[in-house]
């Protein structure tokens, strides 16, 4: 289990240390700043083990995040936990910043003795933290004997994660999907991986205690229903082509009853209020790739090196990509670079080694290039570049796995409002992961 | 000209060291570094040429980056161009960047080359200079191939500037360091010997570095330098502290230069002409004497010059071992320093009597000094010089005083050191402590006590396995052999055979040890190997001859060289035959070189284990025996012989913990045998089952055979 955390700033100074298990010792934050913020080469791998203690760090801008153990614990279970502290800080007081670590260190300290005890991380779910740790002082005077036996048997009862007596005028919900896509193509334009990972994110504003129920185009789904009326079925896939996904694997909030979905696959549960990521998924087959990136490296002599570069849009005309950047990488010997494009803006970025060309927004079924001369310093090495792939990043409107929300039934059956009062909104976005493309 | 008004101070290289040094994280850093980079390349690249002060700015830059941990691959060109510049910055910069980032690339090396062909060729000394630490900081092999011939005569000519002679003398001494054969000797070296003459000191000094070296591959080449070196001493030593000025070090005349002067007298014997060996002995004398003189300053740097001189005095008097009257007044000055407060003076003074104790002139002097070094011995706080204080107490022991120092050391030995201890025990252990049977009884009161303090250090002496008082069965002690490397072999009355072996894949060696236990020596003493004809094709074994007599308690050591071809089933004799007494003694021990010794352990996982049983699954590859267990049955034991066996204990690997499991690899010339066995314990019955799988028939049953005997 976690022995310890220790928040850093960038010079390796330590903001918060919170030790919760007598094998960590003083030492240890010395040691992660020793051997990690200040180690000579930089330290790539998140865990890192040093005289018998594990280590596991993220970074969120320049502040560090590390947990201490002496166990051998499950590891994605620690990044997990450290993942969902950042969400729990970000939510309490924005931006994860030296300046506002600072300034909220004894609310850290609060949450801190919450979400882990002894190192076993406990509730963690925002919306529960803050009816009890709030950051207006303290309220007991104020809040009555009912209230705090109240927040007692919610936190400790079964629906930990949300509490009881909500009103909402207007009963509402915001439904995103966010994916990130991933590929690695070849030159010739064969893809040699693809993945998508994508996050189900609710935002509800709904009154009492609802149940809910959401459904998306799952093939297993689809294809039990499609038992029953096959004709349908069949008409739907002539009518819109692919109706169904295949996902790889998915993980659910806590609130979602893994019974059922073990059970009938469907996805039923008591939502907490406000915002939180209803399900994770991942899958690798049938991806739409929103843009095709073809190549052109022609070496001129030694001294000299002409790059085109073709991007096109690969979805519906009628949408449009947002915040469109393709980095071009220039060898390590560039000395002077010229750069024509159609459209957007295009910079050599000599600080990053690269091409970096930016275009605002591109609807589907588009075509735009760029063109590069780059003149290089003949040196006395006889290495060759590597040609490092040609990395881009995207925004557009649609999930590139294909997935779409079928239906998210509301229903409340002690006060009186129908699914049908429910204002729901549903949006995708799709946003670029790695996605390279090798020259 | 511009460059003069922009000055040398270079703001562009101090705002890129500020930025780096502001650079926040990292990767910041390396954003920083590379945006210069490009700008550098961009610079460089561009088709106006760049102005002296600008290509030494930016070169400056490439060698901060050098030295930041990145690669620089370009700008060799620029910095070879401000070789040829006039400015010295310029130059200066040049040469740096060349001596730190030295590219094989041979255009530029002939470029390089060039440049300082001219400079040195220039008359201009700081250029020379320049070039000459150039080539002594680079000093590679292609360096000396080019200057090597070049440089004597610079040093030797009549017109070179002192400071250039300096440079000169000390590049020459680096490029004979890294490439000897190189650098010709020819008539020059007569001459350089004559720069010991020269009027500036500072040549002296560094023509005294050179000759040394030089002098210690050719003494012959270099006799002459004697006399001078001794005139020249002599003219220091007895110059007054005023004399010589800027290289008076806190009153102390030219400390570095004397030290140096002594360090060459001691390449050569004491001279012949005993006119020079006057001259010598006089200045020893006044350099003995000026220790006792009281100190003209209380600074520790006056105190530091004036030992220095005289630790290199008395090394030089121990070196030459010639005048008694010299060496006794050593060993009395060193004396004093027994006591001295410094702990650095304790030590050298322990350490240089050492050698002294080893002089027929002076070993009675030392032995005077017994009680202060024993007294050093007890109550000493700086490990070392207690370590120094074991190491002379051992020199300066004789059949007087033996008795003594062998009390001390054993009372000692109770409260010393680790480190220490493993000293003394060896000490204790030479022949010459032990040629009575009174000490060898004190021997065996020590390795009990070794047992009882330190146990894994007894076990690691050689000769300190049992108390010898019983004579082994030979095959016992040959089966003790199969899981250790190290041990007695043999022991009678008379003689006692020690082992002490290495194995490397199929490759090993052998150290034996005779030790004479008697007092008489033995005579004709011949040791042979001995192997039949079918090991001779399997085993390759080379011996070197010993030294037919071996005096009473004494210890003679035989070294084996092996080589595994093939796999074998016997193992080699050693037959030993000589004469002690009248009698003619013959006997004959089984060398423990078995096949086991060739195993090279190898881990594998649970699964890759039983595969590979299964694949050796043909009846003739198994072999089985069942046996019962000689010797208590304990699991920790058990592993450790399975170890020292030679191949890979696999801990769970079998699904029955208290099974031991084991893989390895023979290695022969030949082929490599892969061997796993499983032992059984049954400890009910006090039995074992045996398996031992390899691809080989006759190597399964061997190491079968050798293994069962263990436990």
């Amino acid at each position: 289990m976690i022995g310890g955390l220790f928040i850093y700033n960038h010079k390796g100074e330590v903001l918060i240390s919170r030790v919760y298990r007598d094998d960590i010792g003083r030492n240890a934050v010395d040691a992660f700043r020793v051997n990690v913020i200040h180690a000579r080469q930089q330290v790539r791998s998140p865990v890192t083990n040093i005289a018998r203690t594990s280590f596991f760090h993220v970074k969120r801008s320049n502040i560090w995040l590390a947990a201490v153990t002496k166990q051998n614990v499950n590891a994605a279970m620690v990044f997990e936990f450290l993942y969902k502290m950042c969400d729990v800080m970000t939510a309490y007081f924005g931006k994860i910043s030296e300046e506002n670590i600072k300034n909220n260190f004894v609310l850290i300290y609060e949450l801190l003795d919450e979400i882990l005890d002894f190192g076993y991380p406990q509730n963690s779910e925002t919306g529960a933290l803050k009816t009890f740790i709030t950051q207006q002082g303290i309220k007991s005077q104020h809040q009555t004997k009912e209230e705090q036996s109240q927040i007692t048997s919610q936190v400790t009862g079964q629906i930990g994660w949300r509490r009881e007596g909500i009103k909402y005028r207007r009963n509402e919900l915001f439904l995103d999907v966010l994916e990130s896509v991933n590929l690695l193509m070849s030159p010739q334009g064969q893809v040699l991986s693809a993945h998508v990972s994508g996050r189900v994110v609710m935002k509800s504003y709904l009154s009492g205690m609802p149940e809910c129920k959401f459904g998306m185009n799952d093939k297993i789904v689809i294809e039990k229903q499609g038992k029953g009326t096959a004709d349908e079925t069949g008409k739907s896939e002539l009518g819109s082509g692919k109706q169904s996904i295949a996902i790889d694997d998915c993980t659910f909030h806590q609130c979602v009853r893994l019974s059922k979905f073990d059970s009938e696959r469907s996805i039923s549960f008591i939502p907490p209020d406000g915002e939180f990521e209803l399900m994770r998924y991942r899958t690798t087959k049938d991806i739409i790739l929103p843009f095709r990136v073809i190549p052109l490296v022609r070496e001129v002599g030694r001294t000299k090196l002409e790059v085109k570069v073709v991007i096109k849009s690969n979805f519906k005309p009628s949408l449009l990509a947002q915040k469109i950047e393709v980095r071009i990488p220039t060898p390590l010997n560039t000395s002077g670079v010229q750069v024509i494009c159609m459209k957007g803006k295009a910079k050599y970025k000599a600080s990053e080694n690269a091409i970096v060309w930016k275009i605002k927004r591109m609807a589907g079924m588009k075509e735009s290039q760029i063109s590069a001369e780059i003149e290089l310093l003949p040196t006395n090495d006889k290495k060759k570049w590597a040609r490092p792939p040609i990395s881009m990043n995207f925004e557009v409107p649609f999930a590139p796995s294909g997935l779409k929300v079928r239906y998210l039934k509301v229903f409340e059956p002690k006060l009186n409002y129908s699914d049908h009062d429910v204002i729901k909104w549903v949006r995708y976005i799709g946003r670029s992961g790695i996605y390279e493309t090798r020259c | 000209m511009p460059a003069v008004s922009k000055g040398d101070g270079m703001r562009g290289l101090a705002v890129f060291i500020s930025d780096i040094r502001n650079c926040k994280s990292k990767e910041a850093e390396i954003k920083r570094i590379n945006k210069e980079l490009a700008n550098i390349r961009s610079k460089f690249k561009g088709d106006k040429a760049l102005d002296g002060y600008s290509k030494k700015k930016y070169v400056c830059k490439l060698l901060f980056i050098f030295l930041l941990g990145h690669d620089i691959d370009f700008g060799h060109m620029e910095a070879v161009n401000l070789l040829s510049s006039n400015r010295y910055t310029e130059k200066q910069i040049g040469y740096l960047f060349i001596s730190v980032l030295v590219n094989s690339n041979s255009e530029l090396i002939r470029l390089i080359n060039n440049a300082i062909k001219n400079d040195l060729a220039s008359r201009n000394p700081t250029f020379m200079g320049l070039a000459l630490h150039c080539i002594a900081n680079v000093g590679s092999r292609e360096m000396a191939e080019a200057f090597a011939g070049e440089i004597p005569k610079i040093l030797v000519a009549g017109d070179t500037m002192d400071s250039v002679k300096q440079s000169a003398a000390l590049c020459l001494l680096r490029l004979y360091r890294t490439s000897p054969d190189l650098v010709p000797m020819g008539d020059w070296t007569s001459r350089v010997v004559h720069l010991l003459n020269d009027q500036h000191l500072g040549v002296v000094t560094a023509a005294t570095s050179l000759i040394t070296t030089l002098a210690q591959k050719n003494p012959e080449e270099f006799k002459t330098s004697v006399s001078l070196a001794v005139s020249r001493l002599s003219r220091i030593v007895t110059s007054a502290s005023t004399d010589l000025q800027d290289y008076t070090y806190y009153f102390v005349p030219a400390p570095w230069l004397s030290v140096k002067l002594l360090r060459l007298l001691q390449c050569y014997p004491p001279p012949e002409d005993p006119a020079v060996r006057g001259r010598l002995t006089e200045c020893l004398e006044t350099i003995l004497n000026k220790a006792q003189e009281p100190p003209k300053s209380k600074k520790v740097q006056h105190s530091n010059a004036k030992n220095a001189v005289l630790f290199e005095a008395i090394s030089l008097i121990i070196h030459h071992d010639s005048e008694p009257n010299l060496l006794v007044r050593a060993c009395n000055q060193l004396g004093q320093f027994l006591q001295h407060r410094e702990t650095n003076l304790r030590y050298l003074a322990l350490e240089s009597m050492c050698t002294l104790a080893s002089s027929e002139f002076s070993h009675e002097a030392v032995k005077t000094h017994i009680e202060t070094v024993i007294n050093a011995l007890k109550t000493e706080r700086d490990v070392s010089v207690r370590q120094r204080a074991v190491d002379l107490l051992y020199a300066m022991c004789d059949r007087s005083n033996a008795q003594q120092i062998v009390a001390e050391m054993l009372n000692y030995l109770e409260t010393a050191d680790y480190s220490i201890r493993e000293e003394i025990v060896s000490y204790l252990c030479f022949p010459y402590f032990f040629h009575s049977w009174l000490w060898y009884h004190k021997y065996h009161l020590l390795i009990r006590m070794l047992h009882r303090t330190s146990p894994d250090l007894a076990s690691s002496e050689v000769v300190s396995e049992e108390p010898a008082d019983t004579v082994h069965d030979a095959d016992e002690l040959f089966h003790k052999f199969v899981c250790k490397n190290n041990g007695v072999l043999f022991e009678n009355q008379l003689l006692q055979i020690g082992l002490k072996s290495e194995f490397r894949q199929n490759l090993g060696r052998m150290f034996i040890f005779y030790g004479n236990k008697t007092s008489t020596q033995f005579l004709n003493f011949t040791p042979t190997v001995i192997c039949s004809d079918d090991l001779q094709s399997s085993l390759n074994l080379q011996t070197k001859p010993v030294d037919p007599t071996v005096d009473g308690g004494a210890q003679v050591q035989q070294v084996v060289n092996i080589e595994c071809v093939s796999d074998f089933m016997e193992a080699p004799i050693l037959n030993i035959q000589f004469r002690y007494g009248g009698t003619f003694q013959n006997l004959s021990v089984k060398l423990p070189i078995t096949l086991n010794k060739f195993f090279q352990p190898t881990e594998m996982s649970s699964q890759d284990f039983f595969q590979r049983w299964k694949q050796l699954s043909n009846p003739k590859q198994e072999v089985q025996n069942i046996f019962k267990a000689k010797h208590p049955m304990d699991a920790e034991i058990t592993k450790a012989k399975i170890i020292g066996f030679g191949s890979a204990l696999l801990e769970e690997v079998d699904p029955n913990p208290a099974n031991f499991v084991g893989a390895g690899i023979i290695h022969t010339k030949t082929t490599q045998i892969g061997c796993l066995l499983r032992l059984e314990p049954n400890l009910q019955a006090q039995m074992y089952r045996l398996t031992l799988r390899t691809s080989k028939e006759a190597v399964s049953q061997r190491l079968c055979e050798l293994l069962s005997e263990q436990f």
